[in-house]
């Protein structure tokens, strides 16, 4: 780690030091390789400049060499921690673009598969989340309950992080005969553990001293931002693209939007965004209860194409991922490759925000800040 | 008793003081160490659903043996801009500050290393020799998150001595001796005579002083919490914070010392707050050497009291290492500036006027 | 809610020549190409105007197009004529819930675009990463620099179709 100096002039014409620290790309705080560099003035921060890019693996440049279905495993890899939202708006786009009809199994798989992952990725935000404030105890409980998912889709696609499993047209294989049964025990098993969660960390009055008040995103630089997802609800506004630009059959479902009210602080603090996605995992088991009684039977594989062979065309299509908007932007030029697709990743946008939400805290509060944010660095830099 | 003993044994002053010192060191604190950092690896796995260490002996009992012969055998790293002096001489500090404590506790009726009639200020006093150490391991490490960690250790241990000394201070003006070893004595009886239920006698003063004696203890359990760097208050070790802790850059033995000295500060604090409040090495309910007359039971049997309620205390540091977040430097600050010397002053007062009505 | 129609017949109203024209022709969505260096006035009018009010913006992203002609000079060596870098805009209002896309097509040689971080503030990395993997200059732009590659890269845009890896950075072989 540099600890360098600068001398200023401040307006009253005395000489003050603004320090610069970096927080290199490897620190403890487990979020994947982003640079902090941050301005000082004693413990007070003036300005955080993230320097990303440590993990740029060039998938948009790799998705032009590739065919439709080839980029799927690509997709997987950029928010390692919730795959299936990659692979899912990556096909819906592709779908739209060749105008299929997909059965519905397959859609309410797709749901399910979703909402699973969701739950599973929330788990390992609030884990890591809690780890860096410094209560340990809860990372371990959220790592065992989510082991119990990830045995889930081992079952189900032989993987437990990177699935290729949402294929162009359907899902690669369906589901065990075994998954409805054990997946309705896991949602049985899953409710009290949410309790348990809340009674150790959530309504813990030292977590709350560290995460209350701390990061304020008001609501109107939120959406000049483009900040989506969990931290736009937390800032009071009730957004979700599951309700609002409906798509799958996710408008067969009953479930609320959690929105951040400012319980213990501020609306829009860090708080509210940790509990927003508490909240959001109870709506998680909702969804997945009405959808594990309600799948119908049929064949998963019929509507897949032989061959993915768009026409010339463009389209932008989004799903709500655990971290926020997932976007594709896909322009097919008439051959087996797609001509560009464009990521936009949430945790890309929400990134930017930093700088905005750290002025005036101290230093020991960006870790709370940043884990509120809950970036993956694969989605990132993509 | 051991002194006589020992005397008689080797006949010869000089040997009997000797062996009598090394006691507590060899016998106890050592294996004590030992058996602290297994104790807190299986109480942190437990309490987080998993197992810990299961393969190195019966689950896991042998594993400390094994973490320090690894440690005694890896190379010890001196950077060349180091103060060497100041950098081999921290971890000794460190540790003898946390060591001396022990020659003025009361292991039992029998056994106190040095029964001098200053127990408590001459333990208040050596434990400020930790800060000393901390200060030198962070300068001399020639790394400015270091110093900045050691820096930020010490002003928490140098705050939370005072709410410790104004509780000990609200203990000896009812008691009125400052020997740990005659405070012990003065609990003995049953459970109803320590002094966390009011010390002995009867009369209107013990009842009165009850619900004071709970708020001495709550305050006092907490400054030693700040004092041995355990969370909630760990910020100088923490490693996802920004600032590294003041033992980075030592490997090896002289890590090891240190890590062994603050399991031996763990116990010190626990058995100071036992002898203060929790009656010391007295049993709450009589003794078996009492009913059986087996006089020289007794003494083991309150060295078993002894040990009990400090393990206790132990694992309820640990229990609480393991539940809580920490907290950020200037919460840490105002917890004890803010609210506890307030407190244990208040305390203190209202004590004292009880006292002499 | 508006249709792109509409909003096209509404900004060719305003702007004039600056709308070039509206492409609904292929799948899936239709477009609007706007004049490169009116770009921010059309936003901030989208953004601020009561009937639209597209107060998000949900991506912006760069394109190489791959138009040009190889065309073969007197002296045998040839050059790519007439290729362009795109930019398109996907807009969203998430009060009247409407979308519309806007697109906007520069010369290779020189791509210069005016920026819209002025109208909303999610453009600035978007449009530092089209600058990145692309070139395209952003026009009073607060900060274009790189963001996903190495600040010192110099060989190229990489996601550009006639990219070339270069041999070496920094004294390490780049293909491995």
């Amino acid at each position: 780690m540099a600890l360098t100096t600068e001398n200023i002039e401040t307006e009253s014409g005395l000489k003050t030091e603004e320090m610069i620290l970096n927080m290199g790309p490897q620190h403890p705080s487990t979020h994947g390789v982003l640079r902090l560099e941050l301005k000082l003035e004693g413990e007070i921060i003036t300005k955080v400049i993230p320097h990303i890019g440590y993990l740029h693996r060039c998938f948009e440049k790799h998705a032009e060499a590739m065919t439709y279905p080839q980029v799927i495993p690509y997709t997987d890899r950029m928010d390692y921690l919730a795959s299936m939202y990659n692979e899912f708006g990556y096909t819906i786009g592709v779908e739209k673009l060749l105008g299929i009809e997909i059965p519905e199994r397959v859609e309410y798989i797709r749901v399910i598969m979703g909402e699973f992952q969701r739950i599973a990725s929330h788990l390992v935000a609030l884990g890591t989340y809690g780890a860096d404030i410094g209560a340990v105890t809860p990372f371990l409980f959220c790592f065992r309950d989510r082991e119990k998912i990830l045995s889930l889709f081992e079952m189900t696609c032989g993987a437990r992080l990177l699935y290729n499993y949402i294929w162009v047209g359907g899902v690669s294989h369906d589901l065990h005969p075994d998954f409805i049964r054990l997946a309705k025990e896991f949602v049985v098993y899953f409710k009290p553990k949410i309790k348990e969660l809340n009674d150790l960390l959530t309504n813990n009055r030292i977590f709350i001293e560290r995460t209350a008040n701390v990061g304020i995103l008001p609501l109107d630089t939120a959406i000049n931002y483009g900040i989506t997802g969990p931290m736009l609800r937390a800032s009071g506004l009730k957004w979700d693209l599951r309700k609002d630009d409906t798509y799958s059959v996710y408008n067969k479902f009953d479930f609320d939007i959690p929105v951040g009210e400012g319980t213990v602080g501020t609306v829009g603090d860090s708080w509210d965004r940790y509990y927003v996605r508490v909240l959001e995992m109870e709506q998680s088991l909702r969804i997945l209860e009405q959808a594990l009684d309600q799948i119908p039977e049929g064949d998963v594989s019929s509507a897949i194409p032989k061959r993915v062979k768009p026409p010339v065309g463009q389209v932008y299509s989004r799903v709500e991922g655990p971290r926020g908007e997932l976007g594709y932007f896909i322009i097919s030029d008439g051959s087996v490759n797609p001509f560009r697709v464009k990521v936009r990743g949430p945790s890309f946008v929400n990134l930017a925000i930093m700088d905005e939400l750290c002025k005036g805290h101290m230093v020991a509060d960006i870790i709370a800040i940043l884990g509120s944010i809950d970036i993956v660095l694969g989605e990132v830099d993509r | 008793m051991i002194y006589d003993f020992l005397f008689k044994l080797t006949g010869s002053e000089i040997w009997a003081v000797i062996i009598q010192s090394f006691f507590p060191l060899f016998l106890f604190i050592l294996p004590f160490a030992l058996f602290a950092v297994w104790l807190e690896r299986k109480v942190s796995a437990h309490m987080q659903d998993r197992l810990g260490p299961m393969r190195v002996g019966y689950h896991g009992a042998l594993q400390t043996i094994a973490d320090i012969l690894k440690l005694l055998q890896k190379e010890d790293i001196i950077a060349s801009e180091n103060d060497k002096p100041l950098f081999n001489l921290a971890p000794i500090i460190v540790f003898v500050g946390s060591y001396a404590v022990f020659a003025a506790i009361p292991f039992s009726g029998a056994y106190i290393g040095s029964e001098i009639d200053l127990g408590l200020f001459f333990i208040i006093a050596v434990s400020g020799l930790v800060v000393a150490g901390i200060l030198m391991a962070g300068w001399s490490s020639n790394n400015k998150y270091s110093l900045l960690g050691a820096m930020r250790s010490v002003a928490q241990i140098i705050s939370y001595e005072i709410p410790t000394i104004i509780v000990v201070l609200t203990i000896v003006m009812i008691t009125g001796t400052l020997s740990l070893y005659k405070l012990s004595e003065l609990q003995s009886g049953h459970l109803w005579n320590w002094m966390i239920f009011g010390g002995p006698g009867s009369d209107l003063h013990k009842f009165l002083f009850i619900p004071f004696m709970f708020i001495g203890f709550i305050v006092l359990y907490i400054s030693t919490l700040a004092e041995v760097n355990r969370t909630p208050f760990d910020i100088p070790e923490a490693e996802s914070e920004l600032v590294a802790g003041y033992h980075t850059e030592y490997s090896g033995m002289k890590f090891a010392m240190f890590f062994l000295a603050e399991y031996a500060n763990m116990f010190a604090v626990s058995a100071i707050v036992a002898a203060v409040f929790f009656g010391g090495y007295q049993s709450p309910f009589g003794y078996l050497g009492n009913t059986l007359h087996i006089p020289w039971l007794i003494p083991v049997e309150q060295f078993f009291w002894f040990t009990a309620k400090g393990l206790f205390f132990v694992f309820v540091q640990m229990w609480l290492r393991w539940t809580l977040p920490r907290l950020r430097v200037d919460q840490l600050m105002a917890v004890c500036w803010k609210y506890l010397i307030p407190i244990s002053f208040v305390n203190l007062i209202i004590v004292g006027l009880i006292s002499v009505l | 809610m508006k249709t792109s129609e509409e909003i096209y017949k509404s900004l060719k109203e305003k702007f004039g020549d600056s709308i070039i024209e509206l492409n609904s022709a292929q799948p899936v969505e239709a477009f609007i190409i706007v004049n490169p260096q009116s770009i921010d006035e059309v936003c901030l009018f989208l953004k601020d105007n009561e009937e639209f009010k597209f107060d998000s913006l949900m991506c912006l992203s760069g394109v190489d197009d791959a138009n040009g002609e190889k065309k073969t000079n007197e002296d045998g060596s040839t050059a790519i004529i007439g290729a362009t870098l795109s930019v398109f805009y996907h807009l969203e209002s998430i009060e009247l819930k409407h979308k519309v896309t806007l697109k906007v097509s520069v010369n290779k040689d020189n791509p210069e675009v005016k920026s819209v971080t002025g109208v909303w503030s999610h453009a600035d990395w978007h449009e530092r990463e089209a600058y990145d993997l692309l070139g395209i200059k952003f026009l009073n732009h607060p900060d274009l620099r790189r963001i996903l590659m190495p600040y010192d890269w110099e060989a190229g845009y990489p996601l550009r179709k006639d990219y070339e890896n270069p041999e070496f950075y920094q004294g390490m072989k780049v293909p491995y």
